[in-house]
């Protein structure tokens, strides 16, 4: 059995942009998934936990009340908007769809309110593009697309996994850049799924790192970057080459991520840990509050270096 | 030797030292047939006219994005691909002059490195046949094959005992590892390293990217480094190339592109990438480039870049600017650029 995400607690708040980070496996992905059951089951399975969206649980919501929130209170926006797209409906028909499901909105209405969707993501000549089939659209096309149909039900939170990951670098900086703007419009709640630090840098109120299907660290975003804590959050930055400044050798996190498939006894990180101590192969650290914004899940304390207080 | 000096100028860019690869006008166009009878009814211009010089020892980056010709680019230096036009020389040898057997003579010094570890090593070979397999076909035998692989295993990080394994029972840096293991069995010179970790997770990729540094000084080795990452190049490269539309829009030795970039398309590339630090991204200001790449079946007349270019003028969409030196020796391709 693979436990992808073992005991992950987070908060969003209204308005707040989250950066989600971690590396293939960390189980960023399928934390969010789960949120709004997107996880096929079987095979998969939510053994436990809640996930309360204004004080009632998602986890616990009968199909159609769940279907009424996602897509409606909480967009999502994909990796790869080739593949989430259909390809043999047009733009119109994908962006009308959800207006159709949740608001029951009259056609014209619906019509109107695509157009002025694709004009506000920055689609040139949006009447026109109602016709068009994703296939005749670039990447950034298709991912403004994609952004069009999550914002159409004007949204209160909204995920984007990996949301520019399959873009060139000029585009990717159209869509953080229309991101940005969106939000500064609109006042919703972003949670941003990455594997990029540099991205969520210039973006995130609030970062959650991930490893190992777990949460090893949170932080506002300024102090993750300035004194990180936890030794992977450091390790990862540190093995980042930086376009503004020529580097000496690249700092390396030994070994590979860890395999899933059983629940460790012992820190996940253990075996590629610099500060790994007899505690860390014994127990697996608990995400411990250290100050009011901040939490870290390492039995070592980095400023103090040392093994940390009172536990 | 006689075709460069027509096709450009005595040099091509920054850079000194011995060269060992010197690429002059070179291009390679893709037909695209239609039509009932397959006619030829026009050509994608992956690689359109591009020149520059690799010095011995160093690394040359090549960076542009998706669609942009660097990896054609690499392909049809190693002649993995026949050139259009153009000539690609190796040391003294036109390798685009040469072929059969006395391009297969050349070839041990010449090696590359794929992007898709997963995609590039046969599933059904086990390490030691994969790492031994160019020593085999170039006549290395029996137990020197075998202390070779071992020692080549050891050299990229490997143990020994890895050799018996298939490739599904190694991660994918340790496969980019078994991948490299393969391309300097042969004491090669020169390496296209083809996006090699861009497939990789963040941890994984400065692990490959010392290696191949490591290994370039102990056997002095040449990259051709082709990346989308230019933070990553920044750091690798001697000398970078912009490469966009199948053109070369900048050259120009690493710290002078990253800290006083001239082409406007360079600027706005270095502008788009993010900086992994909070109080760098909060002052930084982006150039926001409209619109897509174009069709490089359909390239726009003049510079290429025009369409997109927050300083184009009207001469930039009807006259192909110069390849041409700027006093501080980077090379540019636009009309406007000082």
């Amino acid at each position: 059995m693979v436990h992808a995400v073992n005991g992950v607690s987070f908060d969003v708040n209204p308005g707040e942009f989250l950066g989600v980070v971690g590396e293939s496996g960390s189980g960023k992905s399928v934390t969010m998934m789960s949120l709004l059951r997107l996880i096929p089951m079987p095979p998969g399975e939510i053994v436990s936990g809640t996930a309360v969206y204004e004080g009632r649980d998602l986890l616990q919501l009968e199909p159609d009340e769940l279907r009424q929130i996602r897509g409606g209170k909480i967009g999502f926006i994909f990796q790869d908007p080739m593949t989430s797209l259909n390809p043999v409906l047009t733009v119109g028909h994908q962006i009308e769809e959800s207006l159709k499901i949740h608001q029951g909105a009259p056609a014209d209405v619906r019509e109107a309110r695509a157009i002025e969707l694709l004009d506000l993501v920055g689609i040139p000549s949006p009447e026109q593009r109602l016709e068009s089939y994703p296939h005749e659209l670039s990447g950034g096309m298709r991912q403004r697309v994609m952004i069009a149909v999550a914002l159409a039900c004007s949204p209160q939170i909204l995920i984007a996994d990996e949301p520019t990951t399959a873009l060139d670098v000029t585009i990717q900086a159209q869509i953080i850049d229309l991101i940005k703007d969106l939000r500064e419009k609109l006042g919703t709640a972003v949670i941003w799924i990455t594997h990029d630090l540099g991205v969520v840098a210039g973006l995130a109120d609030r970062v959650v790192v991930m490893y190992g299907g777990r949460i090893v660290e949170e932080a506002l975003v300024g102090d993750l970057y300035e004194t990180p804590q936890h030794p992977y959050t450091s390790g990862l930055l540190g093995s980042l080459p930086r376009l503004d400044q020529k580097g000496e050798e690249l700092v390396t996190i030994d070994g590979q991520p860890p395999s899933l498939y059983d629940l460790p006894d012992r820190c996940t990180f253990a075996p590629r840990c610099p500060y790994v101590f007899e505690r860390c192969l014994q127990q697996s650290p608990p995400l411990l509050r250290i100050a009011d914004t901040r939490r870290v899940a390492c039995w070592w304390d980095v400023d103090k270096e040392g093994p940390r207080n009172g536990l | 030797m006689d075709s460069r000096a027509t096709v450009t100028p005595s040099t091509s860019g920054p850079g000194s030292g011995e060269v060992l690869v010197r690429v002059r006008n070179l291009k390679k166009h893709f037909p695209i047939l239609g039509g009932l009878f397959r006619r030829h009814v026009g050509a994608v211009k992956a690689v359109d006219g591009v020149t520059f010089d690799i010095y011995r020892g160093q690394t040359l980056g090549l960076v542009g994005e998706s669609g942009s010709g660097k990896s054609t680019t690499g392909r049809v230096m190693l002649q993995l691909d026949p050139a259009t036009e153009g000539t690609v020389h190796f040391e003294d040898t036109e390798l685009t002059a040469i072929k059969g057997e006395r391009l297969r003579q050349l070839r041990p010094r010449m090696q590359m490195v794929f992007q898709d570890p997963h995609a590039s090593l046969n599933p059904r070979m086990t390490v030691a046949s994969i790492v031994g397999e160019p020593l085999r076909e170039h006549g290395t035998r029996g137990a020197e094959r075998k202390d070779r692989i071992d020692e080549l295993l050891s050299l990229v990080g490997l143990e020994p005992s890895h050799a018996n394994r298939y490739p599904h029972e190694f991660s994918g840096g340790q496969r980019q590892r078994i991948g490299i293991a393969r391309a300097i069995a042969l004491s090669p010179d020169f390496i296209v390293c083809d996006e090699p970790i861009a497939a990789l997770d963040v941890s994984i990729q400065s692990q490959i990217v010392n290696l191949l540094e490591s290994l370039q000084e102990r056997l002095g080795l040449t990259y051709l480094f082709i990346s989308h990452d230019l933070s990553m190049v920044r750091h690798i490269a001697d000398t970078v190339a912009v490469m966009y539309l199948g053109k070369i829009m900048e050259l120009a030795a690493v710290d002078d592109l990253y800290t006083d970039p001239k082409h406007p398309y360079t600027q706005a590339l270095l502008s788009a990438v993010p900086v992994p630090d909070p109080k760098v991204e909060a002052r930084r200001e982006r150039t926001i480039l409209e619109g897509d790449i174009p069709s490089p079946a359909n390239p726009p007349p003049g510079c290429p870049f025009n369409t997109r270019c927050p300083v184009a003028q009207e001469r930039c969409s009807i006259e192909v600017p110069a390849w041409r030196e700027l006093g501080s020796g980077q090379w540019v391709s636009c009309h406007f650029a000082e």
